[in-house]
């Protein structure tokens, strides 16, 4: 067990180190001039000078992606006019737009992402799951053909086609709640619940349709083997059959997949963010992309990467733990 | 370059087979896949006409009608329904004015354009890679599995993004789209490819293609490409409308095609300042991307069900991203 954790581990951060060097050559042969965008309209030549050597720039590519890496793993310092900026040990660079560490960038972002992305896995779990049994246990009737449409009409609506419906429906038609602004949880809890209300549904309702599907097909599976047969022909009621046996089987995919999605969130629900406004990672990256602003963009890049390389690590363990059948090699 | 182009050869030639035939019946008994299929032939009919239908109707999509919007209420159009009046059937566009009618047509041009063309090079880039892995010695196997695997952990949206604004602005938008979505979402189509042709690999048929003297390239060509075709088209029905979705999504973030060209994304990007006052702006270009969308998925069910029927039902999980969120 320790040993598959450390082998799957070594091989995340050789997938890892692989998406640096892919993130960071990419930027690189970006037209336009870094140091120009860090410096802003109004700079003399001198100046941009100034901000290149600040940062690094000036050295070949090559020199910057191990600073870059030092920077990583040990930290790194930037001299400047006002004196010397100290990054701390994981430090992914500077915003260009403020001179920001990154770092503490997506820290100041991550909460708002993470409010998203576990209101909506609570919403996409309930429904998902429910709606995937009662379709695989009312097999060929009217409601499973019904759910069956809806599934595949969820899997198909983009996210922000579902979000826009329910922002004219509730906040314009109905005029339930007003339009929704985010409030932290630290702030005001109560707020912080209704403001998220509306994303939670959109990203919750768009995801479910997957889980639907997942757990439909896994439940199908699972009261297909032959110890469901056994336990039926023992006497075991319908009841206890899909509590106590089809459920143990439906649910490790379930576990697995949420662990990737949860993953893939923390670079940001892009999509969700930018509708409603949430000041997460994913509207951070899009602003970065609009200012050009490198060093945002390519950490959170990276830290996508980690996180999805990671969820999907902790997703196979899960599915083991949850299935003894599957070994890990 | 000759595998390539004769990749797509068997796939032409399905329709003489008895398999094709059979598939033909299967789809026939299904009234959503038929209709579907409809559907998909009125909007590739209408999305090519829209310089005809654009001509018939009077308009040009870039033209602005400061007149048909009242700027008193900032820019909302006059009349009900978004301003829909008999010049413009389908009203114009708050703020500018320009034809709405028009305007989702051509952007319907982009959204199948950039949909079908990066579903074509993930195919391609997949079949090559998968076919690689597959016939390759170990060494080869082993190294285009773990790219593979690291295309398959990419976050897709959020790299796309980046590539997006990587690129000069000069570059032609619908052929970057269709780069940077195909470039990036070929890993499933090859992770198929490689375990239909390892498991091809050891049937008979292939093994007597060797042995009379084929090459590697002459039998996968022969030998192992029509009978990817099914497992293949099968895949590439469910990448479609993932690829519009995508398209769509990037044109929401204001990092896919750049106006004026219109685009249905960029539609529902602007629409989020018009919900309130003009609905039928959101509506449209919502309702004729979820539909489209809609038909591809269901008719991608049925091709599936039909051509493997045991594998019905069953999700690909692990080779199949659902990304856009």
């Amino acid at each position: 067990m320790t040993r598959y954790v450390l082998k799957r581990l070594a091989g995340a951060a050789l997938v890892l180190l692989a998406l640096s060097v892919l993130v960071y050559a990419l930027f690189y042969v970006m037209p336009g001039d870094p140091a120009r965008l860090a410096c802003g309209e109004r700079c003399n030549p001198q100046q941009i000078a100034q901000v290149r050597e600040r940062l690094g720039l000036d050295q070949s590519v090559f020199a910057q992606y191990l600073h870059f890496l030092q920077g990583v793993f040990a930290g790194r310092d930037y001299s400047g006019g006002t004196g010397v900026l100290h990054c701390d040990a994981p430090c992914l660079g500077l915003s260009y737009q403020n001179d920001q560490q990154v770092t503490e960038l997506i820290l100041e972002r991550l909460p708002a992402t993470a409010s998203l992305a576990l209101g909506a896995m609570v919403i996409w779990l309930v429904i998902g799951i429910g709606t995937g049994l009662l379709s695989a246990l009312r097999r060929g009737g009217l409601t499973e053909r019904t759910l069956t449409v809806l599934t595949l009409a969820g899997t198909g609506t983009p996210v922000f086609i579902l979000g826009l419906l329910l922002l004219m429906a509730v906040c314009a038609y109905l005029q339930w709640l007003p339009f929704p602004t985010y409030v932290p949880l630290g702030e005001d809890p109560e707020q912080w619940a209704w403001n998220m209300l509306l994303p939670w549904l959109a990203l919750g309702f768009f995801e479910s349709a997957k889980y639907a599907r997942l757990t439909r097909s896994s439940t199908l599976e699972t009261l297909a083997e032959d110890h469901i047969r056994t336990f039926r022909a023992y006497g075991a009621g319908e009841r206890s059959v899909v509590t106590r046996h089809a459920l143990r089987g439906a649910v490790p995919p379930v576990i697995a997949l949420s662990a990737i999605d949860l993953g893939t969130m923390f670079g940001g629900a892009v999509l969700t963010e930018s509708l409603f406004g949430i000041p997460g990672l994913g509207k951070t990256l899009i602003d970065g992309v609009r200012h050009v602003d490198l060093p945002v963009v390519v950490g959170i890049v990276l830290l996508t990467g980690v996180a999805v390389v990671l969820a999907n690590v902790v997703a196979d363990l899960l599915y083991a733990l949850a299935d003894r059948r599957v070994a890990l090699t | 370059m000759t595998a390539l182009t004769d990749a797509t050869a068997p796939v032409a030639g399905l329709p003489a087979t008895g398999a094709a035939r059979q598939v033909w019946r299967r789809l026939r008994t299904r009234p959503a896949a038929l209709v579907s299929a409809a559907v998909l032939l009125l909007l590739v009919l209408l999305a090519l006409a829209a310089p005809l239908l654009a001509a018939l109707a009077g308009q040009d999509p870039h033209a602005y009608h400061d007149d048909l919007v009242d700027s008193a209420r900032g820019g909302v159009p006059y009349g009900s329904f978004g301003g829909a009046s008999a010049d413009h059937w389908l009203g114009v566009e708050p703020g500018t004015g320009r034809d709405l009618f028009v305007r989702l047509l051509y952007g319907a041009r982009i959204s199948l354009l950039v949909a079908l063309g990066a579903t074509v090079v993930q195919v391609l880039v997949g079949l090559l890679v998968g076919l690689a892995a597959g016939l390759g010695n170990r060494w080869v196997d082993a190294t285009l599995g773990r790219i593979t695997d690291v295309f398959l952990a990419l976050p897709f949206l959020v790299l796309a993004i980046a590539l997006t604004a990587v690129v000069p602005r000069d570059f032609p938008r619908p052929l970057l789209l269709i780069l940077v979505i195909g470039l990036l979402g070929w890993a499933g189509t090859s992770r198929i490819v490689r375990a239909q042709t390892l498991t091809l690999k050891s049937l008979d048929f292939v093994a007597a293609s060797r042995l009379a003297g084929s090459g590697r390239w002459r039998t996968a060509r022969r030998e192992l490409l029509p009978s990817l075709a099914a497992p293949v088209i099968t895949y590439a029905a469910i990448l479609v409308p993932t690829n519009i979705v995508v398209e769509a999504s990037l044109s929401f973030l204001g990092v896919g095609v750049t106006p004026p060209t219109p685009s249905w994304g960029q539609m529902l990007s602007t629409a989020q300042t018009w919900f309130r006052a003009d609905p039928a702006y959101v509506l449209l270009p919502a309702g004729l991307l979820f539909t489209t969308v809609l038909a591809f998925t269901v008719l991608g069910d049925a091709v599936r069900t039909a051509l493997d029927p045991r594998e019905a039902g069953r999700l690909g999980v692990g080779t199949r991203k659902e990304t856009s969120r």
